[in-house]
């Protein structure tokens, strides 16, 4: 998993509530035996003004020139302001794994669904709540000015904005250690390899015939 | 040290460190891998630059997806129809190739449904961790191992770190004692218990099977038991090792062998529950009031014995429970107060994880010889779970006695169980099925699923409704 340590960046809009999993990336997608290529399909119905399906070369497809993502100004986001309950329906991991893949790194909005909150962290996208009203600030000063950036720092646990205002945010301890270090639950257990090497070592004496090749 | 059961016997062996929060690192012996829950475990190794810990843990086959008739088999993966179940089929060989993973191809005589194929290769054996992607892994259970099925997200875990993080279940005593009436099969006396205890009694719980009748019983009938106990909620069902266990794991391909064989039993005689050990619930069935069974609704908990007849919703004092039997009435077409034996069949479906070995197909063919498949039964197919099961079938002629009786012979696979491929129930269809879930929908949009043994299936099958093999 990418490690998440500090980020400056352009800022998108999402500018609705309960956005859910199947509008971030149709059901469509996910006969596909891949964790990669979800990137060019994220909300994929707002985007095109075509019906996706899995297979197509988006790149030939028609896009909305009304969905805020497909403007000039917001090229290159990693940073999404959405509004309440982001990321509700379907546990589907696919969701952040689109995200994730089209560039965003974080995602704030006043609340989440529990599921792909948590989806978020296994992937290494931080979500991060603010309060509504600070939300909604957010999103004037970032209509107002093209290039709006905010600076996210996990160690800080804080927003910064361009105008030198700061907000702070919450995140749980266990979760902040495993992104600021890029440890996913792999990447945990095998800090324990020694253990698990020294425990296959005294089985091999053991219990020898569980190491047999099978051909 | 205190009395211990089978399951913390085998919990207590591979525990590689055990954390605060009460989790611990389990050490995994044996990984089964199929084609529909790996691509994505693969990728993501990839992604991350890993290599599988222990490639030589790893088997492959697959199953859920693979064709059953010899015409599209024929041409292996190329013959695939489905183009979706092609590239699963294919992205499994090629992670297999280029990973050295040993996997039994397609058309592999080894190949066939992941829970059949571990046992009688050997490549499971008791004693062992075993997981893989698919819930019905309980299955291996039966040779005293501790075996369990897991997502996505953990087939990538295990094969890159050889372990998995757990917390310990719950130890559970389905206690069987007695003698089966004829004509009583394994698959009788696991639907009995998910009966008794629902489909949510073993949630939490890791399901020993004990009791004279689990003693009595041949292995594969003890492999049907396990299968299903993840019907029963739990995860993990099992069998302690004895002298039939030996006996069937002796010589089976990847089995130890000369001296260690013999080490390997001295290990394996452990693996029983000590006579005191405490186990959190205990069931008790009486082997004597087992009837052949069949399931009448959309759960595996709604059976009742061949004598039964359907429950009555207007006699149901609860109003949840009341619910749940007007809508599965509703969904199976079949009205309150009706006879079992007067549900007429379409189709009829011998195959699955839970009966497809050889035992299996011998009780439906003796069931079956010298008798005609109903006019009224559309089709009724024989799903052999290996390439192995299916050549010692056709070494004793029993392909045969299907296929003059008018059943289809097929190629080993999932097919019907879950109609991932073309076999599939039509809408409204009644199936005497020997498979383990009747949930809504799992054979076929509209499909009307009977769960019931290879013997009640293939008698089934001749009536064109159900009977009691008992007397038949
Ligand atoms: S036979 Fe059915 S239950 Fe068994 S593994 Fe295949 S699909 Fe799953």
């Amino acid at each position: 998993m990418r490690k998440f340590t500090q980020l400056t960046g352009l800022v998108a809009p999402m500018d609705r509530a309960n956005v859910d999993t199947d509008l971030i990336i149709p059901k469509q997608f996910l006969k596909s035996i891949k964790r990669t290529g979800f990137g060019a399909n994220l909300f994929d119905e707002l985007r095109y003004l075509d019906k996706g399906e899995p297979g197509m070369d988006n790149s030939n497809r028609p896009l909305n020139p009304e969905f805020a993502l497909n403007r000039p100004r917001y090229q290159g986001a990693s940073v999404l302001l959405a509004r309440e309950n982001f990321g509700c329906g379907s546990s589907r991991e696919h969701a952040p794994w689109a995200l994730e893949e089209y560039g965003f790194r974080s995602i704030i909005a006043p609340s989440f669904a529990d599921i792909f909150f948590n989806n978020c962290f296994k992937n290494g996208v931080l979500p991060i709540v603010l309060s509504e009203q600070v939300v909604s600030r957010l999103f004037d000063e970032m209509y107002s000015e093209e290039g709006y950036q905010l600076t996210i720092d996990l160690q800080q646990q804080q927003v910064k904005t361009p105008y030198g205002d700061t907000f702070e945010f919450e995140v749980d301890a266990f979760r902040k250690h495993c992104l600021l270090n890029g440890f996913d639950d792999i990447s945990l257990t095998l800090q324990d390899e020694d253990k698990i090497k020294a425990y296959e070592e005294k089985r091999k004496q053991t219990s020898p015939w569980l190491f047999n090749a099978i051909s | 040290m205190s009395a211990r059961t089978l399951y913390d016997k085998l919990w207590d062996e591979h525990v590689v460190s055990q954390r605060d929060d009460g989790s611990a690192l389990i050490y995994i012996d044996r990984h089964i891998v199929h084609e529909v829950t790996s691509p994505q475990a693969f990728e993501g190794l990839r992604l991350a630059g890993r290599k599988p810990w222990r490639v030589d843990s790893v088997l492959a086959t697959p199953d859920h997806n693979v064709p059953t008739t010899s015409n599209e088999r024929r041409s292996g993966v190329e013959g695939i129809e489905d183009p979706i179940s092609k590239i699963q089929v294919k992205t499994l060989d090629e992670n297999c190739d280029e990973l050295g993973i040993v996997e039994f191809k397609i058309n592999d005589q080894r190949q066939g449904i992941v829970h059949v194929v571990g046992p009688e290769t050997g490549a499971c054996l008791p004693g062992m961790t075993i997981v893989c992607g698919d819930s019905h892994t309980s299955t291996n259970g039966a040779l005293g191992a501790l075996s369990f099925g897991i997502g996505t997200s953990e087939v990538e875990h295990v094969l890159a770190t050889q372990c998995i993080v757990a917390k310990k279940m719950k130890n559970m005593l389905v206690q069987v004692d007695g003698e089966l009436a004829e004509g009583v099969t394994p698959k009788d006396v696991v639907l009995a218990i998910i009966g008794e205890i629902g489909t949510a009694g073993g949630t939490g719980f890791a399901i020993e099977f004990g009791g004279s009748v689990f003693r009595a019983m041949s292995m594969e009938g003890r492999l049907t038991v396990c299968n299903m106990a993840i019907e029963a909620g739990a995860r993990a069902g099992m069998v302690a090792v004895d002298q039939i266990t030996l006996d069937y794991v002796k010589d089976k391909p990847f089995a130890p062998k000369g001296e260690q064989w013999q080490q390997a039993v001295d290990h394996w005689r452990q693996f029983t529950s000590d006579e005191d050990a405490h186990f959190d619930r205990v069931v008790t069935l009486n082997a004597a009031d087992i009837e052949p069974q069949v399931s009448w609704g959309t759960s595996p908990e709604m059976v009742l014995p061949i004598t039964g007849n359907v429950p009555d919703p207007t006699r149901e004092a609860d109003p949840v429970k009341k619910q749940g039997i007007e809508r599965a009435l509703f969904y199976m077409g079949l009205s309150a107060g009706q006879a079992i034996q007067d549900i007429a069949l379409d189709r009829v479906f011998i195959g699955s994880c839970t009966n497809s070995r050889i035992e299996d197909i011998r009780a439906a063919a003796a069931v079956i010889k010298g008798r005609k498949k109903s006019e009224s039964v559309k089709e009724a197919i024989v799903v052999p779970g290996s390439g192995a099961v299916k050549a010692q079938a056709e070494s004793e002629g029993l392909d045969k006695v299907f296929t003059e009786a008018g059943f289809e012979w097929r190629e080993p696979g999932c097919s019907m169980c879950l109609a991932m491929n073309a076999d599939k129930l039509g809408e409204g269809e009644h199936c005497a099925s020997t498979s383990n879930r009747n949930f809504e929908g799992r054979q076929g949009y509209g499909g009307r699923t009977h769960l019931v043994s290879p013997a009640m299936a293939a008698a089934a099958a001749i009536a064109g409704k159900f009977v009691d093999v008992r007397k038949f």
